[in-house]
């Protein structure tokens, strides 16, 4: 194998697989050793700066990176990475002078933004301090877009809503609520210098099946049945209610069924439950307010009499897999009748631009969704940039604010006269964390404590209002716990060949037996030559160069290195070095440092 | 030395033995060592070598005297039974270890001071007993524990740290050993675990009395450039003359094991040693030219290393002492003790 290039900031990144893993590359170890040091303050605006809504996705947040948390791959827990950005949120003093402010003098160039939601605001966080004029069209009453209209009041609390997007609208966005775009010929003919479309997957799916016109007056779309409940237009339900779906909307519809007077909620799903699309933690706070989870029942039909519905008729459904888990047959069992008073459908959603216009130079494709390119996000007409679930379909927050950061810079790029396509560089810096022989200016030594689970409101009392937040957020006992499960994978092992002696201390104290000195092989061959065997081929290997007395190379398995520092503190010739890495994240007018600085 | 423990965490997919233990179950307390010392390796070794003989940790005994390198045993087998002897002596306290209880394996660890200097006597006559042990030296070259002064061991125009050059000539312990009838000699290097693992392998499976001389690199006061026990000048001298495979008694011989200038020596239990002769026609059963061999190569500068001379048909001192099979500590008193009359009979024939 050729040596590593760890000057390539994606190498060491990849090795913090929260910060890899997250959409908007959150400095996840960085917010958490703040919070571990008592910095609250300093932990949300770290947080801030990457994913705008700490408070918001500190409740919410579908948290891709707390599956690839290395805590996952050493025990069996990630630590509780979401919940401790909660922490931050919840512990922060008054943030005002920190925050970003426009300028008084502006850039002379007006930006466009359809709808209120995650990705339009992260546009008007990243523009307004540049000195861009922003105006946002936003067809509710309310800002928030769906984390406002879809996620129910119970777990995330509107003042946490309405605080952080006011930290953007403050800095002097022209907000216009209710103020619905209905074509976009007409937004183009007002001559902004550039247009982002943030307006959501705003269309539940429909479920065709015969009874369904007769029923409608029961029958809900999920997302605007939601919505309905979330703008106080709706306020009860009937006793037993049947949701249809899986996903995430479904858990928050069949919790919020609850708290609207129903008493017997099932969730219907088609197929087994390693196929379902809700998230694991999602799933466990429904069953957890007694909701029942059916599996294998496909729907057939709405049972009408009397001009009601009164209940569902479904298909019993039995599977066949094969080796891999797929289904490779199924087959209908029998029918089942299901009682009912309403029925929800959580079965998806879609984008819909009725409002754009086929002839504006904006492609749409097969599906009837805007051509966008993946990295610039812009559309096939220059000057107009997609985001958030418009762009690719529905995704979720944290994504949303990524694609807001990027299509800031590309907006940025555009009225500037620059090429859209050239994407600002990435860059790192690497600071060594040794502060005495056996002292690095982080925690290394390895706490076995495992998950501490977030504390939620009582059964008992949670029904009693539609917007008591079930989770209290962890306690000070809790959470100076759970910070210490952070492995610090972003204080890095790092290695200079040439200093190596090759006397094995490192590879003798390795608790996970991550390093071997070896002659150098191709990476299939590696691979199976180390110390343990490096069987998850998503970790890379770090090889070293020649080691100068047998020309052997040093070979790390990045996948369960717990980043204890004992391999640096064994070494005597300073070979190994444990450095603190920080990604530079590039924003709209703001680029990252190119190069690399290191302290060794 | 460290101050955090070596964290409990297990990678999943390390392999367990017949036992169903791990590497880690064969582990011991952190070292105090200097970072880098050539001791930590042999150590890792012996862990190594332990959990892939299957050997149950609470069935052997670490015998150390005095030194860094008898700080060790501590760093090792925490499962196991152990002894730290007063300086130079733990050839003898194993003696009488083993004399009382020859079912466990017994692992000695000592350095060049406490074997060289101090132990040397204890050294000997423990090789002419043929005591059945695993004695290794951790061999540096200097007294680490009193900061660096040349041992018996230092080459003549060896360089100590502030520059002063050793003039007294050195003891080779495994010429010296060769010379008075041990059975099982060998030499090996810190910085080589895939040589050194397979000779531990068969020095704790040899019944007799099994040398195994470890040049360890002392990195504080001897890894300097004049010094002849560095890293690096391990290295560029080194000169492997026998490499030996372990092969356990069930397990059949591989045929590209057995190809080439091979020669296979059946051990003790069964097990056998196939020794891989690198250069000269080196025959490792052959005293005489073992002794020859060494004697040249170390004129030349060279550092020969491997399993240099194997025995495996002399009486250990069980065998010697016609002691019963059984071990003695387990004998009933009645059996053991002859009773007054018996004595008096004893006593009789020496009046």
């Amino acid at each position: 194998m050729q040596p590593t290039d760890t000057r390539n900031p994606d190498y060491f990144h990849k090795v913090v697989d929260c910060q890899w893993g997250c959409p908007a590359h959150t400095d996840v170890p960085g917010y958490i050793r703040l919070i571990a040091q008592g910095r609250y303050t300093e932990s949300y605006m770290l947080n801030r700066q990457a994913n705008v809504f700490p408070g918001i996705l500190g409740r919410v947040c579908d948290r891709p990176c707390e599956p690839v948390c290395r805590r996952a791959r050493v025990e069996e827990k990630p630590v509780a990475i979401c919940r401790l950005k909660r922490v931050a949120s919840d512990l922060r003093d008054e943030i005002d002078e920190l925050l970003p402010k426009a300028p008084q003098q502006k850039n002379g160039k007006r930006v466009a933004l359809v709808g209120a939601g995650p990705a339009s605001l992260t546009v008007a966080n990243d523009l307004m301090p540049l000195g861009y004029e922003v105006v946002i069209y936003e067809a509710q009453a309310v800002p928030g877009g769906l984390m406002r209209s879809n996620i129910p009041s119970f777990r995330l609390p509107v003042e946490v809503l309405d605080e952080e997007i006011a930290m953007i609208i403050d800095m002097g966005v022209d907000l216009r609520l209710g103020t619905p775009v209905k074509s976009m010929k007409a937004l183009l003919a007002e001559g902004y210098d550039a247009i982002f479309v943030g307006s959501g997957a705003p269309r539940g799916k429909d479920l065709r099946l015969p009874g369904r016109d007769e029923a409608a007056a029961n029958i809900h779309i999920g997302i605007d049945w939601l919505e309905s409940v979330a703008f106080e237009h709706v306020d009860k339900i009937g006793e037993r209610v049947l949701i249809i779906g899986v996903g995430n909307t479904a858990m928050d519809c069949c919790r919020t069924s609850l708290r609207l007077g129903a008493r017997d909620v099932k969730v219907m799903a088609r197929k087994p439950r390693q196929f379902f699309k809700a998230s694991a933690w999602e799933l466990e706070d429904a069953e957890e307010e007694n909701v029942e989870i059916v599996v294998n029942h496909s729907p057939k039909s709405f049972v009408v009499e009397g001009g009601r519905l009164v209940g569902m008729l479904f298909d019993k459904m039995s599977y066949e897999f094969d080796a891999s888990g797929r289904i490779t047959s199924e087959k209908i069992e029998g029918e089942v009748l299901i009682p009912c008073d309403d029925v929800v459908l959580a079965i998806g959603q879609e984008n819909a631009f009725p409002w754009i216009e086929r002839d504006t130079g904006i492609e749409f494709d097969k599906w009837d969704v805007p051509v966008v390119d993946k990295s610039t996000y812009q559309g096939t007409r220059p000057g107009v940039f997609f985001g958030g679930d418009a762009a690719f379909g529905p995704k979720n927050i944290i994504w949303s604010v990524e694609h807001g950061h990027q299509a800031a810079i590309s907006m940025h790029k555009h009225c500037h006269g620059e090429d859209v396509a050239e994407r600002p560089a990435y860059g790192m810096n690497l600071s060594t964390a040794k502060m005495g022989i056996h002292e690095w200016s982080y925690s290394n030594d390895y706490d076995g404590t495992p998950r501490r689970v977030v504390p939620q409101m009582d059964l008992r009392e949670r029904f009693k209002k539609l917007d008591l937040e079930v989770e209290l957020g962890f306690s000070a006992e809790q959470f100076t716990k759970e910070v210490e499960r952070c492995l610090n994978c972003d204080v890095q092992t790092v290695f200079t060949d040439k200093l190596c002696i090759e006397c094995d201390a490192c590879i003798d104290i390795c608790p996970t037996r991550c390093l071997t000195i070896v002659p150098n092989a191709p990476e299939e061959e590696l691979r199976g030559k180390l110390s343990a065997p490096a069987e998850n081929l998503e970790q890379a290997l770090f090889v070293s160069g020649p080691l100068p007395q047998t020309g052997r190379v040093m070979v790390k398995d990045e996948n369960i290195c717990l980043h204890c520092s004992l391999c640096a503190e064994r070494c005597p010739t300073g070979a190994w070095d444990m450095q603190k890495f920080t990604l530079k994240v590039p924003y709209a007018g703001k680029p990252a440092t190119t190069g690399t600085e290191s302290t060794s | 030395m460290s101050y955090i423990a070596k964290p409990k965490v297990v990678h999943p997919g390390l392999p367990r033995n017949e036992l169903g233990l791990s590497m880690r179950d064969y582990e011991g307390g952190m070292s105090t060592l200097c970072a880098g010392c050539g001791h930590d390796s042999i150590t890792a070794a012996l862990v190594q070598a332990a959990f892939e003989l299957s050997l149950p940790p609470h069935r052997m005994a670490k015998l150390s005297g005095i030194g860094c390198s008898s700080k060790t045993p501590a760093y090792f087998l925490s499962a196991s039974h152990g002894f730290n002897s007063v300086h130079g002596r733990m050839a003898s306290v194993a003696t009488g270890a083993n004399a009382a209880n020859n079912e466990l394996v017994y692992v000695g660890v000592s350095g060049d001071g406490d074997t060289l200097s101090i132990g040397l006597g204890q050294f000997c006559h423990a090789i002419r007993r043929n005591l059945n042990m695993l004695y290794i030296i951790e061999n540096n070259g200097v007294y680490g524990l009193t900061k660096g002064q040349f041992s018996a061991s230092a080459d003549i125009g060896s360089k100590a740290k502030k520059g002063e050059v050793n003039r007294q000539p050195p003891i080779d312990p495994c010429l010296l050993a060769l010379s008075i009838g041990c059975t099982f000699v060998a030499r090996s290097f810190s910085g080589d675990k895939e040589q050194l693992v397979p000779l531990i392998k068969a020095a704790i499976r040899h019944r007799g009395f099994a040398m195994i001389d470890v040049i360890s690199p002392c990195v504080t006061f001897n890894n300097h450039e004049g010094s002849t026990k560095s890293y690096d000048f391990t290295r560029r001298h080194y000169q492997p003359a026998v490499y030996a495979d372990y092969v356990p008694p069930a397990q059949e011989i591989r045929s590209e094991q057995a190809a080439g200038s091979l020669q296979a020596v059946t051990m003790h239990d069964g097990s056998r040693l196939l020794l891989h002769k690198v250069g000269a026609d080196y025959d490792a059963t052959d005293r005489l030219a073992a002794f020859g061999y060494l004697s040249r190569h170390q004129a030349e500068g060279a550092i020969v290393t491997g399993l240099l001379y194997i025995d495996e048909n002399s009486p250990d001192m069980h065998e010697l002492q016609a002691t019963p099979e059984r071990p003695l500590n387990s004998l009933p008193y009645a059996e053991l003790h002859p009773g007054q009359k018996g004595l008096d009979a004893i006593q009789a024939r020496f009046r």
